[in-house]
């Protein structure tokens, strides 16, 4: 058996996030232990920039974001281990994990940081008619296959779904000479940020159709075309609107899950809209001493809230092993209402002493509508937006002397007043 | 003439008005703070963009090496640096910040690296 204070599960942003604060916050000896074969997660293969625009004021690709902090972790005292797939959490936080280079590891951890991250939807989640011919994959490994392999999976390309990812591999196949002949939205709206929508479609003339799935895939060997139509308000297919469409890759960018297997194994319970775990202000699970952050928690619009999400966990950790929490603990739930999907954390120590940011998703999109905080029938604030979206992850501020005034019985919620 | 434009400075994505004649601007609103001025002007007068792409590299842990644009190029040369950026092949070791192009298509842009690979 190994002994470390803290073990970080996952060497992305959120996990080296969370140990460097924990550092920082005076935990000693600390370890991530990552599945892969480098630090850096997703963003090794997330090429384009735009990233650390909120965080380090420039915009920077997603290695040269990751570079950043792969160098910190170097200069710490924060030990890594690569190569290293943890296998299971038990009751007692020990972490058993299987290590190309060591074998199979016990480490007995005083806290543990869940920063696995996220997987993408795949296509069986889809049902989809017809063939099982090549060329059909997620986006995020179609980007895998043209930034980190360097080759191009297709020339005549179809995109189902219009996450950020599709939006992105649309731009970059088109730049690499491919033909992306379309970009299909099973919603009435995109699940993408605006700015990739305008940057990586309109500025390359590839229209975006809302209302319309893929109905049906071609090919025997190879993809040779697909079938879409346009969809009701039910989501059902409209008969008499099929358009055939000739294409040899269908990229899918139609929503990412937190990949959650190792929370659920340990017993912790999760959020049924986020896929994540429930978590208090710190970013702790139900279990004491558990935390989780970044995409495995909630998916993320932006790498640069993942960091600030992550190095709250960092904190909380590095508290809970120090023995600085705060002495008292009386939870409430925070209620998301009407319009809002869901919000983090879904419950807040009233006794923590400190404002508290709250993190949330609106369910559909609402133009010059108010995000009202009420707090026992008091309204905390209602800030005007000029457009709130699925895709875009909004936060409002639950001040300190409101949270000093609330007890055992109150209940907070934030909803959405329709113009 | 009038066009809607919705800003790409930072993910809030403003909805923006400009009202214009030929490259003269005559007004902007819908913009939430002055960077939305500037990205309006800048796309009615002269339209930039950041492109990034990848390059060969000989001897790396990988095929290819990330690379992008030092500063934004005009939106009409983005194929012609595409062009540019297919021929450059490099060796390992590279690393962030590495010049692969200097000024490229006499944009006065560099092609820089944008991730680190010290070779097999």
């Amino acid at each position: 058996m190994i002994n470390y204070d803290l073990v970080v599960i996952g060497g992305g942003p959120a996990g080296m996030a969370a140990a460097l604060k924990a550092e920082e916050c005076g935990v000693k000896k600390i370890v991530i232990l990552e599945r892969a074969e480098s630090l850096g997660g997703i963003l090794e293969q997330c090429i384009h920039t735009g990233f650390g625009l909120d965080y380090f004021g420039e915009e920077l690709s997603g290695p040269e974001y990751a570079d950043r902090f792969i160098q910190l972790v170097k200069k710490s005292t924060v030990d890594v281990k690569l190569n290293t797939m943890v296998l299971s959490i038990d009751d007692n936080k020990v972490v058993t994990a299987a290590s190309s280079d060591e074998g199979l590891l016990k480490i007995q951890a005083k806290a543990i940081v869940l920063a696995m991250g996220c997987r993408e939807r795949p296509r069986g989640a889809l049902q989809m008619a017809g063939t099982r011919p090549s060329g059909i994959m997620t986006a995020g490994t179609a980007q895998r296959y043209v930034n980190i392999e360097g080759y191009m999976p297709g020339k005549k390309v179809v995109i189902l779904g219009s996450g950020d990812i599709g939006l992105i591999m649309a731009r970059r196949m088109t730049l690499e000479g491919a033909e992306v002949k379309v970009v299909c939205e099973i919603m009435p709206f995109s699940g993408g940020l605006t700015r990739n929508i305008v940057q990586c479609l309109n500025d390359y003339n590839i229209p975006l159709k809302l209302s319309t799935t893929v109905v049906a895939t071609h090919g025997k060997e190879r993809l040779e075309g697909v079938t879409i139509a346009k969809v009701d308000d039910k989501m059902q297919p409209i008969p008499g609107t099929e358009e055939y469409i000739d294409c040899d890759l269908l990229l899918l960018s139609v929503g990412l899950i937190p990949e959650n297997e190792l929370t659920k194994q340990a017993n912790i319970p999760l959020d049924r809209v986020t896929k994540g775990a429930v978590v208090n202000e710190m970013r702790e699970t139900e279990k004491d001493g558990i935390f989780a952050c970044g995409n495995v928690l909630q998916v993320h619009d932006l790498v640069d809230f993942v960091t600030r999400e992550a190095q709250l966990a960092g904190e909380g950790a590095a508290k809970y092993i120090l023995g600085e929490g705060p002495k008292e603990k009386v939870y409430i739930n925070t209620t998301p209402g009407h319009g809002v999907r869901y919000i983090v954390p879904q419950r807040i120590n009233i006794k923590s002493g400190e404002d508290i940011k709250l993190y949330l998703r609106v369910g559909a999109i609402y133009k010059n509508a108010r995000l009202v905080v009420e707090a026992d029938g008091k309204i905390v604030s209602n800030k005007k937006h000029i457009k709130l979206a699925p895709g875009e992850m909004e936060d409002v501020l639950l001040p300190k002397d409101v949270i000093d005034g609330l007890n055992q019985d109150s209940k907070v919620s934030v909803y959405v007043e329709e113009a | 003439m009038k066009k809607d434009m919705i800003c790409v400075t930072c993910p809030r994505g403003c909805n923006i008005t400009v009202e214009y004649e030929g490259t003269n601007v005559i007004s902007v609103t819908g913009n939430t703070c002055p960077r939305g001025e500037k990205y309006a002007r800048t796309e009615i007068v002269n339209p930039e963009r950041n492109i990034h792409s990848t390059v060969k590299l000989i001897g790396g842990k990988n095929p290819v090496v990330p690379c992008k644009t030092s500063s934004p190029i005009p939106k009409g040369k983005i194929f012609d640096v595409m062009k540019e950026i297919d021929k450059v092949t490099v060796k390992a070791p590279v690393k962030i910040g590495d010049v692969f192009i200097k000024d490229v298509c006499g944009t006065g842009v560099d092609i820089v690296c944008t991730n680190n690979d010290s070779g097999k």
